[in-house]
This record gives C-alpha cells, structure tokens and sequence, in this order.
C-alpha cells in the first residue's frame, strides 16, 4: 500500500476538481479523478422550447463558451430538417475558429505555463542573456531592456509581499528544468499574453455581439446580418491577424523551446488505449468536407470510421443510483438525493465513465492530431513531422503529456490559418448580393436529432428529443466527461487516471508533476458533469463524412 | 494628482505598455459606465492611481456554483494584467493561482487571516443548499461552508453575476442542488453585479467607488444604480424604430437588415435594468441587440423562469 496523497481544489482549470493518487517508490500506482459539483443543466431543459435549449446550454461554461450553443442549435437543425445558409456556415466556423485561438493562448500561458515555468525563478535571470534567448528562439525578439523592465516589475511585486496569485506556489522545486532566462521570457510573455487574450476575444463579439456567452445564433442561422459588411469583416480580420502573429511568433516559439527543456515528458502521461474525434468546421454548404476529420483509434491502429452506436455510460462509480451501462439514449439515471460519500472503492465522482466499444478514449487535441495524421492529412503530417524533428523526439512521444501540449498548439495554428478563408468567403458572398444569414422553419411536433462538434477540449454530442414542441428529452456527452471520468463496472480507468500511473513524484507534498499531466488536459468540471434522463431506447446512426 | 507625480504615474504606465491615450480612453469608458459625466474621467484616473499606489487592496475570490464565465470576463478587461498584479492583490481565485491543495487552501487561510474585515469578497457562482449544500464542494467542504466562513470576515461582498446575486441557472426550475444567491444563502447584504456574464466595466467601477469610499446607490435587487437604473430598452439604440412601429418579425428579414426593434421577437430589454446598449461588451465592440439578437434579460432574478421562453414576445 502507497502513500495516498490528495489535491483539492485542483487550480487554474475550469470547475471543481479532485484529484486523488497513490504513490510507491515515489511514482504514481494508481490515480483517481472526482468531479465536485453538480448543477444539472438538463433537467432544467425539459419541457421547454427547443429554441432556448442553446441559451441554458451555453452556461455549461464560461471558458468552453458558445461550444454548446453552437451544439446544441445543430441539434435542433438537425431534428427540424434545417440547411443553415452558407453565411450562417462561415460565421459559426469563425466565431468557433476564435473560441480555439482565445482558448488554447490562455490555457498555454495562465492554465499550463506555470508547471512549467518557475515565476521567482525569472528574478536571477540576466536580462541580456534572455534578449538573446529571444533572439534565438521568438519570432518576436525583444530587447534586453524590456526583459529588465519586466523583470523589476516581477522584483516589486515579489519585494512588496504581496504575491497574490503566486503565493505558495511550488518555486524552488528539483521538476523544473527551464533555465532562468528561459523563465523570464515566458513570465514576459504570460503578461502579453493576458493583454492579447482581451483581444482577440472581440473577434467574438464582432459578430456575436459579446463574449463571454455570445448572443447571436439562433435555430436556422445567425442574427447578425446588420455586422456582415465590410468594414465588420475588416474588424474581425485585424484581430485575427494580430492573434495569428502571436501564436506564430510568440506562442509556438515559447511551446517548442520550453519543450525541448522538457523531452522527457515524451514518456509521461500517455499510457491511453483510444482516442475519438467526432470532427468540425464544415468546407462547404453540405458539410461533407470538414477541416479536422472525424474518425476513432485503438492505439496502435489506423483510423476507424466513427459509430456513435458504440457510446455508452456507466454510473457505479459515480454518485447516481446504479443501472446498467447504456448508450446515452437508453440509459436512466438520477443524481443521489442526499449527503454523496466520497469512497474510493465505491463512488467518487460526479462524473459519469462514458466508454466508446468498451474502451475509454481520450479526446481534445491530441486525438484530434491523431486523426489527422492517421488520414493523411498533409498539413497536420507535416506540422507533426517537423515539430518530432526539431525537438528530436521519435512519434512515440505524441502519445504523452508533452505530445498532448504540442498537439494544442499544432492546431492553433492549423484552425487559425484556415480563417482567412472563411473571411474572403464572406466578403465573395457579399460581393454576389448574398446577404442570407437565416432559414425560415418551423417546429415540427414530433422529431429528434443531434449536434456534433469538435471543441477546444475535444468531441462533444448533443441529443434532443422534441414532443408537442417542446423538449421531452435532452442530453450531452462532453469532451472533460471523457478525459476526467471514473472507473467502470469492469474496473476500466477513464483517460486522464490511466495518464496519471507511472509519472514520477519527486516530493509528495508538492505533486506538480501530477498537474502537469492533469492540466495537459485542460480540464472543465463544470461542463462535465451531467445528468441524463432519457425514456426512449432509440439510437442514432450518426452520418460520417 | 500633483505634476511631477502625474509624469510618473504615466511613466509607469508607459512601462506597462499603456499609453497615456489608451489610459483616458479606459477611463473615458468607465466613467460612462459609471454614468457619470464626462468631466469626471480625471476623478475617475486619480482614484485607479491612488489604488495603484501603496499596498495594493486585497480580493478574495469564491467559486461556487459557476460556469467561470464571470471571471472570463473579468479577464476580458483591456490591460487586465496591470489590474490583477499592479492595481489589486487577488490573493485567491482559483482560476489562475499557481497554488493547488494544501498550498491553495493555505493562500485562503492566510488571506483571511490577514486581511480580515478589509478584503473586498467577490463570489461568483450561487450556493447548493439542499441535503446541507451536497452538490458543491471545494477541498471537501460545502460551498455553504465556506460561504459562512470566509463572507463574514470580508469588508464588502460582490456578489458577481446573476448566478452569485440570485440563484442564476443553477437554480433555474427544478434546482435539483436548492441552489441560492449568496445573500439568500447566507443573510449577507451583497452589492449585486448582475449579468450573464455581468460587464467587468461594472466590476471594475464598483471596485473603484468603493476603494474611494464613494457611497454606492444600490436599487432594491442591490444592484448599482450607476450602471443599473435604467432598461435595456430606455438606451437602446433601436428605440426610435419602437417608437415608430417599426419591428422585426423574423430573423433575416429585410427589417432584420434595417436594424428595427426586436421587442416582437421576444426582447426583453424594456424589463431588464442594464447599460448594456452605454457601456458595451469586450472594449466596446458590441451588444446583444446590435448583433440583431433580443435581449434574454440576463440581469434580472429568475430570467430563465421569468424571461422564458426567450423568443416570445413578454
């Protein structure tokens, strides 16, 4: 028996997390992950209107923001026999295209980056051996007097004893590899990061009129047709342009050379037996061309066609009354009414342990680079290929929690390359008089249907059962509901547990290479957690393209 | 501000990447936001670099029942680096401290110790009350708990976003967690910054009254009359079209295009108190409405009970 050791509230993610690990000979032998909260967002949808579903849904998250709105509105089309226009395509790939770059920039540099990079340590640095780092290694060198400035900032705010996100942080400890300079570079760049962020979150609200939480679709479109112009366009562009620099100069020079200080994470936290990807951002009108393609791994493997059919859930561990494991649709299950007790051996989790053929694959990033990889895919292959090169890995190392990092960032680049096309899309539809943003409809009384989306933490589904216009039924299997869940009946841990066993703990009392691997995966509790409450034994053929 | 320490306040800033001009144009927005007039932008400038001096004030940040969208967009605020580590001391938001566990659990323990009766408490998310507050836990204690614990020893309380003020979605029917705003779960008097999410703008111009010990009017929800006393709809840009009948009666229409009033696709901006249309969202960029979309009426108690469904005309 191990020391068992537990991180509550687990930081600098979405939501409420524990974490829970044994660790013999100080490594970790078994892992156990605990979502803290449940609001029950879906069984506040029944019987209301379909076309609210997208509102409630969205406040699943405020970080994984219009995602599930942009499911759920899917959904609904999808019951309602719905073709959106083509104007509607290309604003939602775009606002969805933003979601990626605002969300990946922040969780790199104020989620992840502090695993990584010792802030105290940033004070010894030499501010001219960091300018030449920066020569080195940034597409944005900066001089060594900006280094000095940021660095007597960091000595005022440290000398002031005022640390206030930074207090009782894990500095100092022997897991961290970057050298002081190093440190103070990417210490710069988490505060320009922070300014760029606020920024490149306009892009949302060019046309979606805020952010977080836009307000701008509807079932059969989008709202915004007074902000499809020109000038608008140009607006939006402007962001983007400056968004892409940052990630081209600063955000992937900072990923690959804190990487290369850290090419033995190549060998930790993979250890996953599957990997799905439900696949996103259609290429034209009938969406049967997407920018990431759908498809599911057996490690090992090639790509196999997706099969939602093969989804089901299981509750024994986790704090809802027992039923046997079933597809989403099939299923029943009810929250405990009362005191939930945190056991280990028994339940722990207000997490569901959805499984796909049995197995529990990871999604987000990486299954997604996977996907691409294992199709063929030329950008992803040789984004992938260069990036194993210059850090002189072999692919083994994808499948850990150094690939899963890089994976993040590999597909911040290729999502924000294709919004230049989008954008002269628009400007060509306009330019023909097309101004079309909604399709007119109407409600059926009966019908169902479903949304699927590839989201900045991975695959996301969502169903709807509508009956005398209003929802009899609804549900959703998020992407943290895959990574974070529990075990199984049969024993089967869900992704991130089995990513935990065998990462090497140099000082229990500071387990920081534990958030590592769990932040690699940038959590989102709130999303995750779920209740669902079908009567129907119908299951979806989902249409794979 | 005296000459010389004006020079260096903007040198500071300069050195923060800030230029002077895109310092006023921040104050220039949250004065507005304020409702103030603008010959009130210095006052509002010499209050941000009174805060910015000396020991910077405390916050303590609560996560209960949330989505995190309140403190997105928070970090939505333009330049909000100098605010969380040159102008405020967030001595704990879990969302971007480096510390997890003990270390986060010991960042709290020494900021109420230390601080207290002078933190400013901003709570975001509503409290699970039902089966002694089962559904919400943070290092296995009850977001009830904690409430009790730490909100009696703050010197104000903000209750940030319609979910802290009053219950917001978690507590939308059947609020299967009894779910409640933190002044209902507790009996504290909150200033309530509704939204969903509320705009940083209203925050930030709280914050800022309050750290000049400026009175803040509060309406009978306990919201800020500053930036909550009048409608949606009383400064809305489209009001003229209201006025002359002139409504849009599907999305994508011609009168969509001509930017008419939405009233009759479910707005409802004429009940809901806000300076959404004044201060705008992500620096002024946009709002609901001027993205064509009605008003869901995010600020006010039970919106997704009252105010539903949303495309109904009220």
């Amino acid at each position: 028996m191990g020391k068992r050791i537990m991180i509550d509230p687990i930081t600098r993610i979405e939501g409420h997390l524990r974490i829970e690990v044994e660790i013999e000979n100080n490594r970790v032998k078994d892992a156990w992950c605990s979502g803290q909260m449940f609001r029950g967002i879906e069984m506040m949808l029944k019987g209301r209107d379909p076309r609210d579903a997208h509102h409630f849904v969205q406040r699943s998250c405020g970080v994984c923001t219009y995602v599930h709105a942009l499911s759920s509105v899917r959904a609904v089309e999808d019951a309602c026999n719905i073709a959106i226009p083509d104007n509607a395509r290309i604003i939602r790939n775009l606002i969805h295209a933003a979601q990626f770059q605002h969300d990946h920039i922040v969780h790199f540099y104020h989620l992840h980056a502090l695993d990584w990079v010792d802030i105290v340590d940033a004070l010894k640095a030499d501010p001219v051996k960091t300018a030449k780092l920066s020569a080195n290694v940034s597409g944005r060198p900066e001089s060594s007097e900006y280094f000095k400035t940021i660095q007597d900032k960091l000595k005022t705010f440290v000398s002031s004893g005022q640390l206030g996100p930074f207090n009782n942080g894990y500095w100092g400890h022997s897991a961290y590899a970057l050298p002081a300079e190093a440190n103070l570079m990417a210490a710069a760049h988490y505060i320009e990061a922070l300014k760029l962020q606020a920024k490149a979150a306009r892009m949302h609200a060019v046309f979606g009129g805020k952010n977080p939480h836009p307000q701008f679709l509807v079932v059969g479109g989008v709202t915004s047709v007074r902000d499809l112009n020109i000038d608008r366009i140009k607006e939006f562009e402007d962001i983007w342009k400056e968004t892409k620099a940052f990630v081209d100069e600063v955000y992937i020079p900072d990923l690959m050379a804190i990487a290369s200080f850290y090419k033995n994470w190549g060998a930790i936290g993979g250890n996953n037996e599957a990997f799905l990807v439900y696949g996103d951002f259609a290429e034209n009108s009938s969406e049967s061309r997407l920018l990431m393609p759908p498809g599911f791994i057996r490690k090992g493997l090639g790509v196999e066609k997706l099969d939602v059919e093969l989804i089901t859930e299981d509750v024994t561990r986790a704090w809802y009354e027992n039923s046997t494991p079933s597809h989403p649709y099939a299923g029943k299950t009810e929250p405990i009414k009362g005191e939930v007790a945190y056991n280990t051996d028994d339940k722990y989790s207000w997490i569901k342990a959805p499984r796909y053929d049995g197995l529990a694959p990871e999604v987000g990033p990486l299954a997604r680079i996977l996907v691409a990889y294992g199709k063929g895919d030329a950008t992803a292959k040789n984004l992938v290929d260069q990036t194993l090169k210059k850090l002189g890995v072999g692919s083994d190392a994808l499948f850990s929690t150094l690939g899963r990092t890089a994976a993040r960032g590999l597909e911040t680049v290729i999502i924000g390359d294709a919004m230049g096309n989008w954008l002269n899309e628009l400007r060509s539809n306009i330019a023909k008089g097309d101004k079309k943003t909604y399709q007119s409809w109407t409600m059926p009384d009966k019908a169902k249907g479903f949304g699927l989306n590839d989201v900045p933490r991975g695959a996301l589904g969502h169903w709807i059962e509508i009956e005398d216009g209003k929802i009899k039924n609804y549900q959703y299997v998020v992407p943290s509901t895959w990574n974070f869940g529990p075990a199984d009946a049969h024993g089967n841990k869900g992704p991130v547990e089995r990513s935990l066993i065998g990462t090497p703990i140099a000082d229990p009392k500071k387990p920081l290479e534990v958030l590592r691997t769990v932040h690699s995966y940038d959590p989102c509790l709130a999303c995750a957690v779920h209740v669902i409450d079908p009567h129907t034994n119908e299951i979806y053929k989902v249409r794979v393209v | 501000m005296k000459e010389t320490e004006e020079k260096s306040f903007y040198e500071r800033l300069e050195g923060k990447g800030v230029s002077r001009r895109d310092f006023l144009k921040y104050c220039t927005v949250m004065t507005a936001s304020m409702g103030l007039s603008a010959s009130c932008v210095g006052q509002v400038a010499s209050s941000i670099e009174k805060a910015a001096s000396g020991t910077r004030p405390s916050v303590v940040w609560l996560h209960f029942g949330e989505c995190t969208g309140c403190s997105e967009a928070f970090l939505r605020t333009p330049n909000v680096g100098a605010i969380i580590l040159e102008t405020i001391s967030v001595e704990y938001h879990e969302t971007i401290m480096a510390a997890s566990g003990h270390q986060a659990e010991k960042s709290l323990e020494q900021a109420i110790k230390t601080h207290k009766g002078k933190f400013i408490c901003v709570v975001e998310g509503s409290i699970a009350t039902a089966y002694n507050g089962a559904y919400g836990k943070v290092g296995g204690r009850t977001f009830l708990e904690i409430a009790n614990d730490v909100i009696p020893k703050a010197a104000v309380t903000i209750a940030l976003g319609t979910c802290a003020a009053y219950g917001g979605i978690p507590s939308a029917a059947p609020n299967p967690g009894g779910y409640k705003g933190v002044k209902d779960a507790i009996g504290v008097a909150t200033i309530n910054i509704s939204g969903c999410p509320p705009n940083p703008l209203n925050l930030l111009s709280t914050i800022v009254k309050y750290l000049n010990k400026e009175t803040i009017e509060l309406d009978e929800l306990g919201r800020p009359l500053f930036a909550y006393a009048e409608t949606v709809h009383d400064r809305c840009p489209r009001l003229k079209h209201f006025e002359n009948d002139e409504f849009v009666e599907e999305f994508g229409s011609k009168e969509a295009e001509l930017g008419y009033c939405l009233y009759h696709m479910g707005c409802k901006g004429p009940e809901t108190y806000n300076n959404c249309p004044t201060a705008k969202f992500n620096d002024g960029t946009s709002f609901p409405i001027q993205a064509g979309h009605p008003c869901i009426g995010c600020s006010e108690p039970d919106f997704w009970d009252t105010m539903t469904p949303f495309y109904e005309e009220y």
